[in-house]
């Protein structure tokens, strides 16, 4: 912009007209693209459970993943909601713009020294332990499998 | 006359199951010229020689195995890879453990700088393209001996990526029939070693020790350019010496500082890959090369009974000597990764792009590494050859035993005898003594200035190369060649000296 100030004005109208030319196809595209993101948000509003959107497969693959506990149809719906607020941050034009990998990009990621600063507190770190074996932590044997979806307890209706 | 045999061979690219007779050169002969022929491009049935059809009737199968590996090494620091704890062998149970290595909230990770330095040195050694921005991401599942639930790695953008590293197979009867080969290497990367679950079937609990929680791996992924257990084998022995020239990993597989996955799988030349298998937790070098043939033939034994090869992970069991699928690896794992939040991206500079001013402490320089990186195995070897004239096989078979090219160079440093003739007494004499004995180089009882006096008094011809020979076997404690020797000395000192004496003065120096 500043560019355009300093040039002279016969080439700053036609800077400007360019410029005026662009901001609006921008605009017409971030609006036709809100518009379909609202219209898509729009129907798994309308219809939460059976448009597929969030399958009781994919469910019960997220509940074994982070075993969590969706428990009820509640909070099915709510993930939808979650999932179709996030989404309209595709309205966004991102063309030509790097994605951030982290917030922290401009910070320094500072080096530690190779020294020996911690440890020697395993009767500290053993006394959150639920059982204890000689200074072991004790774990039960392997992963213990969830049940398989028709063995576990159906969504209690709320 | 033998009878004929069905034997898997790994020839070059190729597993050829050739009807041999007895192991006749001709049998193996035909098979190589059917290989070779088929590498340079001629195709058609009707041109393949008259042996070749032959062979086809009898029921040759050509099988083509790939074998990829991802390779764990525990760098060598004296703290963990995020914390501030020792790295140490053998420690009492969680005693080497942070707060942040137990995962306890309000913990944050701080990146080691030895780690990194240990992670570009390896990734200029194995001719990697260091990546001057690298990212740490989360690699999230669930088990007792990984208390976050996740482990810190850098799966998006590694460190060090394209390297390459070559290593050597024999490829005949003979030592000296030896090929060197290259295998790629996709990427190396920084990431966290787990804790230790020791399982306790009895009671039906596992004990869990975090001592290990947390220390810096590099994983270092191979492409799938090997074909059978011996190139494995092969490679990771030369990677180990690499790491252990470098300082970056002392690389003892006995001690889970160097663990190895393959990924395994077999097609038919031409057609596309199969379905490969994982085979985990190969921590010996001498049971890597029989899991990955084991393997290999297992998965060729399926296919040809008509059966499906599963993508499965399986563990290797030494005292069977077969692969097993392991119990809590079924179905596909999702890991669901997601950048590292507390940390942001690892930076590293050269000396053009080296911040003015910046804190020597903070940033890592890696034209700095460059220069002083220590002498690899490979240059070594070539300077073994070219200095003393040995050949290739001795200057590999020097580096492969643990202090014997130190013992070697004490010895040329104490001798006056020609290069050649140290070479073949310590490769042939010395390494046979040792290894009819059970030892290890720094167990020996003949000590470099000892081998040193032998080989000068052979040179100057004051022993014969018989008598000498005996001194080594005296060494063994063998009582007839010590009277033996009495039998020389008395016959040099022309029978002048009292045997008595002389048994006393020999058991002395023996013993020394």
């Amino acid at each position: 912009m500043s560019s355009l100030l300093s040039a002279p004005s016969a080439l700053r109208e036609d800077a400007l007209r360019r410029l005026k030319r662009e901001m609006w196809a921008r605009a017409v595209k971030l609006g036709l693209r809100s518009w379909v993101g609202w219209r898509r948000g729009f129907t798994s509003k309308a219809d939460p459970q059976r448009s597929g959107r969030v399958t009781a497969e994919v469910i019960e693959h997220l509940e074994r993943l982070a075993l969590v506990d969706f428990g009820s149809l509640e909070a099915v719906a709510r993930l939808e909601k979650a999932i179709a607020f996030a989404d309209r941050l595709r309205a966004v034009d991102t063309d030509g713009v790097e994605p951030m990998e982290s917030v922290l990009e401009d910070r320094c990621l500072y080096l530690r020294s190779d020294n020996v600063v911690e440890g020697n507190c395993a009767e500290e770190l053993l006394q959150n332990a639920h059982r204890v074996v000689e200074e072991y932590f004790v774990a039960p044997p392997g992963n213990i499998s969830l049940p398989k979806q028709d063995e576990q307890e159906p969504f209690s209706h709320i | 006359m033998a009878a004929l045999m069905l034997r898997w061979s790994c020839l070059g690219k190729r597993w050829v199951l050739a009807c041999i007779d007895g192991g006749s050169r001709h049998g193996r002969g035909a098979a190589i010229g059917l290989t070779s022929r088929r590498k340079r491009g001629q195709s058609s049935v009707a041109q393949q020689p008259l042996i070749a059809v032959q062979k086809s009737r009898k029921g040759e199968h050509e099988w083509a195995a790939v074998v990829g590996l991802e390779i764990h090494a525990q760098i060598s620091s004296n703290s963990k890879l995020f914390s501030g704890s020792q790295v140490h062998f053998a420690a009492p149970p969680n005693s080497l453990v942070s707060f942040f290595d137990a995962s306890l909230p309000g913990t944050l990770p701080v990146l080691n700088r030895r780690c990194v330095e240990a992670a570009v040195m390896t990734g200029l050694a194995l001719n990697c393209r260091i990546n001057k921005k690298s990212l740490f991401d989360r690699k999230h599942y669930f088990y007792a001996d990984l208390p976050a639930g996740y482990q810190i790695t850098q799966q998006r953008l590694p460190i060090a990526v394209n390297g390459s590293l070559a290593y050597s197979v024999s490829v005949g009867k003979k030592p000296s029939q030896v090929s060197t080969r290259t295998v790629r290497i996709k990427q190396i990367q920084l990431e966290q070693d787990s804790g230790k679950s020791l399982h306790d079937e009895p009671r039906s609990q596992t004990l869990i020790d975090l001592n290990r929680a947390g220390v810096g791996l590099l994983e270092v992924v191979l492409e799938p350019d090997m074909s059978c257990g011996e190139e494995a084998a092969s490679a990771v022995r030369e990677l180990q010496l690499i790491l252990q020239a470098l300082g970056t990993s002392q690389a003892n597989m006995a001690e889970g500082q160097l663990r190895v996955d393959a990924n395994i799988s077999v097609h038919h030349p031409g057609e596309p890959l199969g379905v490969r298998t994982e085979v985990k937790n190969l921590n010996s070098a001498r049971f890597l090369a029989k899991a990955i043939d084991f393997e290999i033939k297992r998965q060729i034994h399926e296919l040809e009974n008509g059966r499906k090869i599963l993508n499965e992970t399986r563990s290797f069991d030494d005292k069977l000597g077969c692969t097993m699928p392991m119990r809590d690896k079924e179905g596909k794992q999702d890991y669901r990764f997601m950048p590292e939040p507390n940390l942001p991206p690892l930076l590293l500079y050269d000396t053009a792009s080296l911040p003015p001013g910046a804190d020597p402490q903070q940033v890592i320089n890696i034209d700095w590494i460059r220069e002083r990186l220590p002498e690899l195995p490979g240059k070594t070897r070539e300077k073994l050859i070219q200095q003393y004239g040995m050949l290739p096989e001795h200057s590999f078979t020097l580096l492969n035993e643990v202090g014997l090219l130190e013992f070697f160079q004490n010895v040329i440093k104490e001798t006056r005898a020609e290069p050649k003739k140290v070479t073949s007494w310590v490769l042939n004499i010395f390494l046979g003594f040792l290894k009819q004995q059970n030892l290890a180089v720094n167990e020996s009882p003949v000590t470099p200035s000892a081998l040193a006096e032998l080989l000068n008094l052979l040179d100057r011809k004051a022993i014969s190369s018989s008598a000498a020979r005996q001194v080594m076997d005296m060494k063994r404690g063998n009582p007839r060649a010590i009277n033996k020797l009495i039998g020389l000395v008395r016959k040099a000192t022309l029978s002048r000296a009292d045997p008595t004496v002389i048994k006393e003065i020999l058991e002395r120096k023996l013993s020394s």
